[in-house]
C-alpha cells in the first residue's frame, strides 16, 4: 500500500528551475541596484567641472551653500541624476508592460501615441500660450500624452473583441501619424516655434531642476507601483485571450490597468525629459534574455536595467563633447543600439 | 483504382469558384483604384494657380499645345503628379511586402531603418555639405542601401529568421535617428527647417531630371516585385510549410527584402520618407479586397492614390500650402481608424 507523502507541492511543479534560479535572479537584481547606485555617484561627480567623490558625499550630507562644488552638485547634478533614475525606470517598465499587453515585441510605449500627443501639446503651448521653459511644458506634455492614449484605447476597444493587441497597435500608429502630421505642419509654418521645439524634441536630462522632478515624481511612483503589481496579470495575458479568459482573467480590466500604468509612466517621463525613444523598446528584450518570459521577473529587471543605460548615456554625453554636452537621447541610442544588436545576434530571443 | 491528386467533383468546383470570386474582386478593386488615379491625374494637371482645361492638358501631353501651357504642364505639373504616383506605388508595395514577410502589422520600411538611412544621408547632405536637389536624392538613395546592407549583414546568422532582422533594423534606425537629431539641433534654424521639410516628405522638388531615373528604376523593380510576390503567400505559412511547398525560403526572403528595400529606397530618395503610406496601404488594400491574402497590386495602387490625394489637398484645398508628407497621415490615418472601427474581422496580419 502506498501513501502519497505530502511533499511541498511546488517541488512537483518545478517551473522556474527551482530555488537556485530564483536566488540567481534575486542576486542579479541586487547587483543591478548596486550598479545604479554607483552610476548615481559617478553622475554627480563627472561633468564639465570634475568633482571628487568625497565632495559629493559632503554635499549631500553637509550641504554648504557657499561652496561652489556643493552648489553644482545639489542644484544641477542631483536633479539630473534623480531624473535619470526615475525616467529610466519609468520608460523601461512602460516598455515591458506595453509589450506584454500588445503581445508584440515591436511595441514600445510610444505606440499608444504618448510621445506624439506630448509633442503636439508642447507645440501648442509654445505657439499659443507662449510657454518657454521646461516647467511650463510639463503639464501640457502630460495632458497631450494622456489624451492621445485615451483616444487610442477608446478607438481600439470599439467592436466586439475590445482592445486586442493588433487593434491597439494599428490605432496607436494611425493616431501617432496624425498627431505628428499636425505637429510638423505647425513646425514648418512657424519658425520661432520650430526653433524652440527642436531642442525639446531631443530628450535630455539637463536643464531640469528639482521643481520639475517634484512635479512628476508622484506620478512615476504611482505608475511604478501599479506596473510592478501587474506581473501576474501580464503572465496570464501572454497565454492568449482564450486561455486567459478560461483562467478567469478579466481582459478588459487587465488591459485597462496596464494601459493606465503605461500612460502614467510614459506620459510623466516624456513630460519631464522630452521624448526618449529606444529604451522602452529594447530594454525589455534584454531583460527577457536574462529572466525568460516571466513578467514577475522581467518587470523589475527592466526597471533597473533602463536607468543603468540612461545614466551611463548621460555621463558619457557630458564627457565626450566638453565643455558642451550631447543630449542623453542621442547617446542612449548611440551606445544602446550596438549593445542591443550584439545581444540580438548572440542569443536566441526569448519569445513573449 | 488510383486516387487522383487533382481536386475533382463538387469540392473542386467550390474552390475554383471561390478563387475566381476573389480574383474578380481584386480586379474590380484594382480597376476602381486605377479610375480614381486617372481622375486625380486630370484634376492635378488642370487645377492650379493657372487653371488649364483638360483639352489643353491633353494637347500639351501629345505635343500639340502652346509653349506657355506646355511649360506648366510638362515641366511643373507632370513631374510632380507622376513622381507622386510612382512614389506611392513604391511605398505601397514595399510596405505590403514587409508586413507580409514579418507577419506583423507594425512592420514597414520605416520601422526597420531603411528610410532612416535615407533620411540621415539626406540630412548630412543638406546640413553638413550644403547640397540640394538631385544630389540630396542621390545621397538618400545610397544611404538607404547602406543601411539595408548593414542591417542584413548584422542580422545574418545562417539565414535571417524571425525577429532578428526587425530588431537589428530597429537598432540601426535608432542610431540613425540620433544622428539626425544631433544635426538638427546643431544647425542654423533656417537650414534645419529646410531639412525638416525634406524629412517630412515633399514633392516640391520634383523635376523632369529627377523623374527620369526614378521611372527607369521603378520600371525594373515593380514587375520583378510582382513576380516575386507569388512567394509571399507561401512564406506567410511559416518557414517549414513553405519549404514543404517548394518555396526556397532563404532565397525568396532575400529577394523579397531586396525588392522591398529597393522600392522604399528609390521612393524615399525621390520624395523623402513619406512613411505612413508604406504602413497603411497594405491594410487598406486588404480590407478593400476582403481577402486574407496579400493584395500587392491593390496595395501599390492605394499607395499611389493616397499620395496623389494628399498632395492635391496640400496644394489646393488648404489655406496654406503643406507638403505631401503632412497630409498622407491626415488622409490615411482617419481612413485606417475608420476601417478599424467598422471591421470586425481583424486577422493576425492586421
Amino acid at each position: 500500500m502506498t501513501t502519497l507523502t505530502a511533499a511541498r507541492p511546488e517541488a512537483a511543479i518545478d517551473r522556474t528551475g527551482g530555488a537556485g534560479r530564483r536566488r540567481a535572479l534575486i542576486a542579479g537584481l541586487v547587483a543591478a541596484l548596486g550598479v545604479v547606485a554607483i552610476l548615481c555617484l559617478l553622475s554627480m561627480a563627472v561633468g564639465a567641472r570634475p568633482i571628487p567623490i568625497a565632495s559629493v558625499w559632503e554635499a549631500l550630507f553637509h550641504y554648504d551653500p557657499a561652496n561652489t562644488d556643493h552648489l553644482v552638485i545639489v542644484e544641477l547634478r542631483l536633479p539630473r541624476t534623480i531624473l535619470g533614475v526615475l525616467v529610466g525606470a519609468a520608460l523601461g517598465l512602460a516598455g515591458a508592460v506595453m509589450q506584454g499587453v500588445t503581445r508584440n515585441p515591436l511595441a514600445d510605449p510610444g505606440i499608444l501615441g504618448v510621445n506624439s500627443g506630448a509633442a503636439l501639446f508642447v507645440v501648442f503651448a509654445i505657439t499659443f500660450v507662449g510657454a518657454d521653459s521646461i516647467l511650463s511644458y510639463v503639464w501640457f506634455a502630460f495632458a497631450g500624452a494622456a489624451l492621445a492614449a485615451v483616444v487610442v484605447y477608446s478607438i481600439a476597444s470599439l467592436g466586439r473583441d475590445g482592445a486586442t493587441p493588433v487593434k491597439l497597435a494599428l490605432a496607436g500608429a494611425a493616431l501617432t501619424a496624425l498627431f505628428s502630421a499636425v505637429t510638423t505642419a505647425f513646425l514648418l509654418l512657424n519658425q520661432a516655434t520650430f526653433d524652440q521645439f527642436r531642442f525639446w524634441q531631443v530628450g535630455a536630462l539637463a536643464g531640469r531642476d528639482l521643481a520639475v522632478v517634484g512635479q512628476i515624481a508622484p506620478f512615476l511612483v504611482i505608475g511604478t507601483v501599479l506596473s510592478l503589481c501587474l506581473g501576474r496579470v501580464l503572465n496570464t495575458l501572454s497565454l492568449g485571450e482564450d486561455v486567459a479568459r478560461g483562467l478567469g482573467a478579466n481582459l478588459k480590466i487587465s488591459r485597462g490597468l496596464a494601459t493606465v500604468a503605461v500612460v502614467i509612466l510614459c506620459g510623466a517621463a516624456t513630460a519631464a525629459a522630452g521624448p526618449i525613444g529606444f529604451i522602452g523598446l529594447t530594454i525589455p528584450h534584454i531583460a527577457r534574455l536574462i529572466t525568460g518570459p516571466d513578467y514577475r521577473w522581467s518587470l523589475p529587471y527592466s526597471m533597473l536595467l533602463a536607468p543603468i543605460l540612461l545614466l551611463s548615456a548621460d555621463i558619457i554625453g557630458r564627457v565626450i563633447a566638453r565643455p558642451g554636452e550631447v543630449q542623453v537621447a542621442i547617446v542612449t541610442a548611440a551606445i544602446g543600439a550596438p549593445v542591443f544588436i550584439a545581444l540580438v545576434r548572440r542569443r536566441k530571443l526569448a519569445e513573449l | 483504382m488510383t486516387a487522383t491528386l487533382a481536386p475533382t467533383g463538387l469540392g473542386a468546383a467550390t474552390v475554383r469558384g471561390n478563387r475566381l470570386q476573389l480574383r474578380r474582386r481584386v480586379t474590380l478593386v484594382s480597376g476602381a483604384l486605377v479610375i480614381g488615379l486617372v481622375v486625380m491625374f486630370g484634376l492635378s494637371m488642370a487645377i492650379g494657380d493657372f487653371p488649364i482645361s483638360l483639352g489643353e492638358v491633353l494637347a500639351s501631353l501629345t505635343g500639340r499645345g502652346e509653349a506657355a501651357t506646355d511649360f506648366i504642364v510638362l515641366e511643373l505639373r507632370l513631374p510632380r503628379v507622376l513622381t507622386g504616383m510612382v512614389v506611392g506605388i513604391c511605398f505601397g508595395l514595399s510596405g505590403a511586402i514587409f508586413q507580409s514577410m514579418m507577419r506583423n502589422p507594425l512592420a514597414s520600411p520605416d520601422i526597420i531603418g531603411i528610410t532612416h538611412g535615407a533620411s540621415a544621408s539626406a540630412v548630412i547632405a543638406i546640413l553638413m555639405l550644403g547640397l540640394s536637389g538631385f544630389m540630396v536624392s542621390l545621397f538618400a538613395f545610397v544611404g538607404a542601401l547602406l543601411a539595408a546592407i548593414l542591417m542584413y549583414a548584422l542580422s545574418w546568422r545562417q539565414g535571417v529568421a524571425g525577429y532578428r532582422l526587425v530588431l537589428v533594423g530597429i537598432g540601426v534606425a535608432a542610431v540613425l535617428t540620433s544622428v539626425i537629431n544631433y544635426l538638427m539641433t546643431r544647425a542654423d534654424v533656417l537650414d534645419a527647417q529646410g531639412a525638416l521639410l525634406w524629412l517630412t516628405g515633399s514633392l516640391n522638388g520634383a523635376t523632369t531630371a529627377k523623374m527620369v531615373p526614378l521611372l527607369a528604376l521603378v520600371a525594373v523593380l515593380v514587375p520583378l516585385t510582382l513576380l516575386a510576390g507569388v512567394w509571399l503567400s507561401g512564406l506567410q505559412l511559416g518557414d517549414d510549410a513553405a519549404m514543404s511547398l517548394g518555396v526556397r525560403v532563404e532565397r525568396s526572403r532575400l529577394l523579397l527584402i531586396l525588392f522591398g528595400v529597393g522600392l522604399a529606397s528609390v521612393a524615399t530618395a525621390a520624395a523623402g520618407p513619406i512613411g505612413f503610406v508604406a504602413f497603411v496601404s497594405g491594410p487598406i488594400a486588404r480590407r478593400l479586397t476582403q481577402g486574407t491574402g496579400i493584395a500587392l497590386v491593390p496595395a501599390g495602387l492605394v499607395g499611389a492614390l493616397v499620395v496623389c490625394v494628399a498632395d492635391f489637398a496640400g496644394q489646393h484645398l488648404l489655406p496654406v500650402s503643406l507638403p505631401v508628407g503632412v497630409l498622407t497621415a491626415a488622409v490615411g490615418a482617419p481612413y485606417l481608424l475608420y476601417l478599424l472601427i467598422v471591421s470586425n474581422r481583424i486577422g493576425s496580419g492586421g
